[in-house]
């Protein structure tokens, strides 16, 4: 577009404070819909009600953190919710079998994990390859794995979710690392034995067991994209392409590397999703988990034009999408008004992002 | 170079073909079907992928447009929706009101195109005056559609349209009872035994007159020519004094436009209002632009090559269907040929792309 | 003087910074000028004003003697000050002739009614107008991304000319082209000189503008420093110019 200013523009006195809030004004918004939700809604400002809403974002984080690379290096990946489609039911389909065939539980969900996750890593390697190598565009190359893997996924489970698996699974995937009944028990991964059911009800849980292995991953997730060589190559590739590859960067492996990454992630987010329901399950068309995944990346920060983008910001921005349709719904709105919400404040973060180009 | 030398001729041909390649396909897609089912190569057969396939070339029409213009659509799906609903709210008031279906049905229809034009002008503006990425704009707008027709129908599907409505929604063009009879809109009275021949679904034209009208304007008249004009540099177009602008907030309310007779069509075949009717529609309607011959990035594509595209899965939807293959297999296949139709672009760019 | 185009005193300010400072400059018809200057200069913010991209902050426009206000592209159009930007400002995906007909494209009734373009008449007049400015395209039908370079900047040449500019500005015209192709586009600039345009042309090729310039307009800082009769200078001078070295060697 023409008309552009060129050069650095003069600030104001004013405008001045107008950059460390537009800069930070994801996580700013978060605080607002906390305290608004707080008085909204009865409950919501809890110690339970948010590590439930961390709880729940587990999966939206990892598949946050995959779409954040993916974006970067200025791609898209459109088939991360079909690949944890096809982890979930792969690895519960694994662990059915083996639970059947009498091994032991620990067993039988450890195996079952691992192909799943394991498996989820050819979509992405074919994704990758095709758009490393043969040049296709990364919307069509992750719009046709995405109909692969659903189709493959819908083959497997014949539509139906897949259950009787190990009962281990959901206390792991929903349990606390601590437990404590104030005054009375303390206890580690499990609730205290032998209580009774009034006193249940007191027992404060804290910290799920899935967040802690998300921010472990996370944490990873983010070290080697802030860093370490591969994290600066990938926004060198976002930011230019032909730069990178005349600097003697392997661009081609570096991408099948991420869009390899990407679908890893969503494999993982898969099986972590059997902990938390377990059962596993197909991917519906209307969970849209990937088109919500790019918009979290996007609140975050991230640039569709590539570059730009982190993982926090994209935590921030996928929690915040979580946080909204909790609160709204403890608030009593009803549940869509969150689609109305999230179009919103996804134009918001774009809008923003234009207004002040150079702080980002 | 000897245009007789058998080489040359050899090659031309490949070229021909290349070219063609989309048409090949379908042919041969219609082959393979009408040898492994019975009845597939029959009227009555060709009238079933019609009738399935009106919402995806609908779709596809509008995604014909904005994709040549460089962007995107994903509300479509949602639109489409939100149009199906709208319309069938509308009806229904009317007819509660005391007015004849066959007005309340019109009245409702038009008021809802008219309605329809909302999602698409929003979609423009936030792309053209706010500079907001196409995928970002539509995404949003998939959402707030999507909250919008929830919030009309609060869990409750519409229901109590008048029978009127079914009838012209899943009515004939023409109908003819061999040697004796053919009626328009109509179904005749037929005895028993007697043959009666459907032809045509009128969905299926009212969707084809709006189709080759807009197939028209994109091929013949100014319009269409900046809409390629701006899908092939946007820089170009605004030096020549082209007003972006106001064209691609008029591309998207286009697109928004079929998307909502989609929607109304929706209504009439369904008789109600579903807010996620067209949902799975949305990459259908893509992958069938892409095999069109579109490319993502602008500047290329034609309403033809998009039909053609709707027609090779609305095909493949239907013979798998009728061949009691389910239909999960169709996604594999539809992603296979996705790639294959950009495969095919990349390597053989000359064959495609060469006007003489 | 009796200048085609005439800018004085006008300035261009974005936020604190001073692109273009109180320059004053004109061109005769039939007269090539060449606008020098390092990057950051402000030539190309100067001839986005009178092309109509930007609004000065100051200072005034002369067209044919007469004070003009430009507001868009259009306007600039209308009068007959046709640009040539660096990237040519021409569709990848059309053919030659839609390019140079885009925006304006011609129209023919059909049915009486409606309005469609008319692609016999944009081809036919789109090859006189490349005949008359000697100019070989091998097919007017293809499309643009087949053209090389020197074909594409003929092109865009040919759109300005057929809609009758009367004043052109071209943009680093020479910039990406190789030898042969550079000369060919000279050449055109000369024919096109001695039809009687005014022409200012932006270039960092010195023995170029050198062999089609008649007057040179240095700029730096978005000031204007010197003005130079092509003739009575040498690139030497000229570089010392632009840079704003203190000591100039003859």
């Amino acid at each position: 577009m023409i008309g552009n200013g060129i050069g650095t523009v003069q600030l104001k006195r004013s405008s001045r404070l107008l950059i460390p809030v537009a800069k930070n004004w994801a996580v700013i918004f978060l605080f607002l819909l906390i305290a608004v939700f707080s008085f909204t809604g009865r409950g919501f400002f809890s110690l339970t009600n948010f590590q439930n809403i961390l709880h729940l974002s587990t999966i939206f984080l990892l598949l946050s953190a995959a779409e954040t690379y993916v974006i970067i290096t200025g791609g898209i990946d459109l088939s991360v919710g079909f690949v944890m489609g096809l982890s979930s039911v792969l690895s519960a389909k694994i662990m059915q079998l083996l639970h059947a065939a009498a091994l032991p539980q620990p067993a039988s969900i450890l195996i079952g994990s691992m192909v799943g996750i394991t498996i989820s890593l050819i979509p992405g390697l074919v994704s990758g390859a095709l758009i490393a190598r043969l040049n296709v565009p990364p919307f069509i190359a992750t719009l046709g794995m995405w109909g692969v893997t659903n189709g493959i996924t819908l083959r497997i489970c014949q539509g139906f979710p897949i259950s009787f698996l190990p009962s281990k699974l959901v206390e792991l995937g929903n349990g606390y690392l601590f437990y404590i009944l104030p005054g009375r028990a303390f206890s580690f991964l499990h609730k205290p034995p032998g209580l009774q059911d009034t006193q249940i009800r007191e027992l404060i849980r804290i910290f799920p067991n899935s967040l802690l292995f998300s921010l472990m991953v996370l944490f990873i997730l983010w070290h080697v994209l802030k860093h370490t060589k591969f994290g600066q190559h990938t926004y060198a590739i976002g930011g230019s392409m032909d730069a990178s590859v005349r600097a003697g960067i392997n661009v081609k492996k570096h991408l099948i590397a991420i869009y390899t990454l990407s679908s890893f992630l969503a494999g993982l987010a898969g099986v972590f999703n059997v902990f938390q329901t377990g059962i596993g399950n197909f991917t519906p068309f209307s969970a849209m988990y990937e088109l919500f995944a790019i918009a979290g990346v996007i609140i975050g920060g991230a640039s569709l034009m590539g570059g730009k983008g982190a993982i926090v910001g994209s935590c921030i921005g996928a929690v915040m999408i979580r946080l909204l349709e909790n609160g709204l719904s403890i608030s009593g709105v009803e549940p869509f008004y969150r689609f109305i919400a999230v179009g919103l404040i996804l134009i918001m973060a774009v809008v923003i992002d234009q207004m002040f180009p150079e702080l980002f | 170079m000897d245009p007789n030398h058998s080489s040359e001729n050899k090659k031309g041909f490949l070229i021909f073909l290349g070219r063609r390649w989309a048409l090949i396909f379908l042919i041969l897609e219609c082959l393979v079907f009408s040898f492994t089912t019975e009845a597939f190569f029959s009227l009555r057969g060709i009238q079933i992928v019609l009738f399935y396939g009106t919402t995806i070339f609908l779709l596809g029409t509008a995604e014909t447009f904005v994709i040549i213009t460089g962007g995107i659509d994903l509300s479509v799906g949602f639109v489409m929706g939100f149009a199906s609903i709208v319309s069938a709210k509308l009806v229904v008031l009317f007819t509660n009101m005391g007015v004849s279906p066959g007005v309340s049905i019109l009245v409702g229809v038009l008021l809802t195109w008219l309605i329809g034009l909302i999602p698409g002008y929003v979609n423009g503006s936030l792309v053209a005056r706010l500079n907001v990425p196409p995928f970002i704009a539509t995404f949003s707008m998939l959402g707030i559609t999507h909250g919008t027709s929830e919030l009309l129908i609060r869990g409750v599907p519409a229901k109590n349209l008048p029978y009127l409505a079914n009838a012209i929604g899943n009515g004939y063009f023409i109908y003819s009872v061999p040697g004796k009879v053919v009626s328009f809109f109509q179904k005749p009275e037929i005895q028993r035994g007697e043959l009666l021949l459907e032809i045509i679904p009128n969905m299926v034209v009212i969707a084809f007159v709006f189709i080759l009208i807009f197939a028209f304007i994109l091929k013949n008249t100014k319009f269409g020519q900046h809409t390629y004009a701006i899908g092939g540099s946007t820089d170009a177009a605004l030096r020549v004094g082209i007003n972006v602008k106001t064209h691609l907030i008029k591309v998207y309310m286009i697109s928004s436009f079929f998307a909502t007779l989609s929607g109304t069509v929706y209504m009439l075949q369904y008789v109600t209002g579903k807010a996620d009717a067209g949902a799975p529609f949305l990459l259908d309607a893509i992958v069938a632009v892409v095999i069109g011959g579109a490319s993502l990035y602008g500047g290329i594509g034609t309403v033809g090559g998009t039909i053609l595209g709707c027609l090779i899965l609305s095909v493949l939807e239907t013979g798998l269907r009728i061949m009691g293959v389910p239909t999960f297999d169709k996604y594999i296949a539809v992603g296979v040929i996705l790639i294959l139709a950009v495969l095919i672009d990349q390597f053989f760019p000359e064959l495609i792309h060469r006007e003489d | 003087m009796g200048y085609v185009l005439e800018v004085k005193n006008i300035t261009k300010r974005f936020g604190g910074l001073v692109a273009v400072d109180n320059v004053s400059m004109g061109v005769n018809a039939g007269e090539v000028v060449g606008l020098l200057g390092d990057n950051g200069a402000g030539k190309s913010t100067l001839i986005k004003m009178v092309s109509g991209v930007y609004h000065p902050d100051g200072g005034k426009i002369f067209f044919m003697g007469q004070e003009i206000r430009i507001t868009t592209p259009m306007d600039a159009l209308a009068l007959g000050i046709e640009t040539i930007y660096q990237d040519l400002a021409l569709a990848e995906n059309l053919n030659v002739y839609s390019n140079i007909f885009l925006g304006r494209e011609k129209l023919k009734k059909i049915l009486g009614l409606i309005k469609v373009l008319d692609h016999e008449y944009m081809l036919v007049e789109s090859r006189k107008v490349l005949k008359k400015l000697e100019i070989e395209v091998p097919s007017l039908k293809n499309r643009i991304s087949m053209l090389s370079g020197g074909q594409r900047q003929a092109v865009a040449i040919s759109r300005s000319m057929y809609w009758d500019a009367k004043f052109l500005i071209m943009d680093e015209p020479t910039a990406a082209l190789g030898i042969a192709e550079q000369k060919k586009v000279l050449d055109l600039v000369r024919l096109l000189k001695s039809q009687g345009l005014g022409i200012i042309i932006i270039s960092h090729q010195l023995h170029d503008v050198f062999s089609v310039a008649d007057r040179l307009v240095i700029m730096r800082r978005g000031e204007k420093v010197a003005e130079r009769i092509t003739k009575d200078t040498d690139p030497n001078e000229v570089v010392g110019l632009i840079v704003g070295a203190e000591t100039v060697k003859r």
